[in-house]
């Protein structure tokens, strides 16, 4: 790969990191008053806000209606000023409609759909700033949100995006190295089981390197499932505090 | 926009109540609700703002761009508007169902702005004829409460306060073509004067009287809206009544004077509040939507 370098000679990447080494995640749950369950995720540069409403009545067509389980309903939307240069529509192109059923297919995997038949789970999640990993900061936004809600899951879902140079795995790529033309593999993990809810790779890999790329990405995942969990634990203690128990 | 259902015996609580001078949260007709500015949350942009007005939260994201001129006023830059009301704020907005309610909006701020005293705009332009700045002013709708023009204008407000023009050279290559250059340096930029830009106050008719910053209860109890905007001297850049009810012309003359009222008494705390946020530079802690 000509021009930027991506791993340095000493090890760092662009932004300083180790190869390993992600980058710094806050998030906060229950930002909006309004909606049943909501989330607001940074990490590192990348900004997200998830919105989690329902579970209610199925709206619109009544053929979406499943006799045994929750229909989930996703929509990814970037706002126009998220990205370098100016985005035109927020949503409705292919690259949002297909973001839309990922993130539907992920958690029709980790939500207990079948506790609310015949209703309706809205997820919708906006970018708010864009550097890379846009759908591994919206799933964990998103995990945070469906938290909120008080809506049941398996386990957490955790997501991470890994990258390989120079026969080292890059762990939470940033936009300069998705869009350096090397390999991008994106895993949706729900780390207890160690199931994989979505996995998605762009660009070449040769086989022997996958399993390398593999694990460096459900380490990474598991790392992000700790701070999200650390998220929910403070969340709720300070909402128990509030709440005088 | 996102409504509430009420009940008879609620909207004759509310109109008694306003008919005294005391609303459903314990306001008077003249009050606004808690407003919280922030600007600088959004580094991608050239300036930004959030304000949230009750449960209202709006987040507006301005860029600059380089761009033709309009044929008919070459020497000046122009200002683009558009909102998204996203899904975020309800679900009756998800996919095209907020474009209806973001179309009426950028409409109305076009017209808000359309006077050539808002913002300078010979000062966004380049090169006569051939480049300008083009100021593209997007605003997020993130949770709806009543009252959206209101938290909208002071955004916008805030965020062209706080946007960073970098300063353009241009510089002549050998066959006589003129190129434009813009600063390296993230600290040598071009403000916006925000001083006459003007802010948009909602008054709702609720019965004889009427109120500022309606909330979503109260905007089902009112017949009409009436909405000005108004600059930091008292001057009206523009009027419109919406809604389904008729007003007689003594309310809206009225509605009129309270409306430059309120509106002239906003913008001092704002700007005084802005250049206060300023000042503090760096050592600013960024909040945005962590805590």
């Amino acid at each position: 790969m000509a021009g930027i370098e991506l791993l340095s000679d000493q090890g760092y990447r662009l932004d300083g990191r180790k190869a390993t080494e992600l980058r710094k995640v806050q998030a906060q749950m229950g930002v909006f008053g309004q909606a049943d369950g909501s989330a607001y995720l940074e990490q590192g540069n990348t900004k997200v806000l998830a919105v989690v409403y329902g579970p209610h009545e199925v709206r619109g067509a009544r053929s979406k209606i499943q006799h045994d389980r929750a229909v989930i309903n996703c929509q990814y939307s970037m706002a126009t000023f998220s990205t370098a240069e100016r985005k035109r529509r927020p949503h409705g192109d292919r690259k949002s409609s297909e973001m839309s059923l990922h993130l539907k297919q992920t958690f029709e995997a980790a939500v207990l759909t079948q506790l609310y038949p015949r209703s309706q789970i809205d997820i919708y999640v906006k970018i708010l700033q864009s550097d890379g990993g846009n759908y591994s900061a919206c799933v964990n936004a998103a995990t945070l949100a469906v938290i909120d809600a008080g809506i049941p899951m398996r386990d957490y879902v955790c997501a991470c995006t890994a990258g390989f140079v120079d026969d080292t795995p890059l762990a939470d790529l940033c936009h300069a190295e998705e869009s350096g033309g090397g390999t991008s593999l994106a895993v949706a993990l729900l780390p207890r089981g160690g199931q994989i809810a979505l996995l998605q790779m762009d660009a070449r890999l040769h086989q022997d390197h996958l399993d390398t790329l593999m694990e460096a990405a459900m380490t990474a995942c598991k790392g992000v499932s700790k701070v999200l969990d650390e998220v929910v634990r403070q969340h709720l203690q300070e909402t128990s505090v509030l709440t005088g128990e | 926009m996102a409504t509430v259902q009420v009940s008879e015996a609620e909207k004759l609580y509310v109109l008694h109540g306003v008919r005294d001078d005391l609303r459903v949260d314990g306001r008077s007709c003249e009050d606004y609700r808690h407003m919280e500015i922030e600007t600088d949350v959004v580094s991608n942009t050239d300036g930004s703002a959030k304000v949230t007005l009750g449960h209202t939260n709006v987040l507006v994201g301005i860029k600059a761009e380089i761009g033709k001129p309009k044929p008919m006023v070459p020497d000046e830059g122009y200002l683009e508007f558009f909102v998204d009301c996203s899904a975020n704020a309800t679900p009756e907005f998800e996919g095209r169902g907020g474009e209806g309610l973001g179309i009426e909006l950028s409409n109305t701020l076009y017209k808000v702005f359309s006077n050539k005293h808002s913002i300078d705009l010979k000062s966004l332009c380049i090169r006569p004829g051939e480049n300008c700045w083009v100021l593209y002013v997007d605003v997020l709708l993130l949770q709806c409460d009543g009252n959206l023009f209101d938290a909208i204008s002071v955004a916008i407000k805030a965020a062209l306060f706080n946007t960073k023009i970098p300063r353009v050279h241009i510089s002549e290559d050998e066959d006589g073509g003129k190129e434009i250059e813009l600063s390296d340096d993230p600290y040598d930029c071009v403000r916006v004067n925000v001083e006459n830009v003007p802010c948009i106050v909602t008054l709702c008719k609720i019965g004889h009287r009427h109120v500022v910053d309606a909330t979503l209860q109260e905007k089902a109890c009112s017949v009409a809206s009436l909405l000005i905007s108004v600059t930091h001297r008292g001057t009206v850049t523009c009027v419109r009544k919406v809604g389904g009810g008729s007003l007689d012309p003594e309310s809206i003359f009225e509605m009129t004077e309270t409306g430059k009222r309120v509106g002239k008494a906003l913008h001092t705390p704002l700007m005084e509040l802005l250049q206060k946020e300023e000042s503090l530079g760096s050592k600013r802690q960024k909040v945005g939507f962590l805590g």
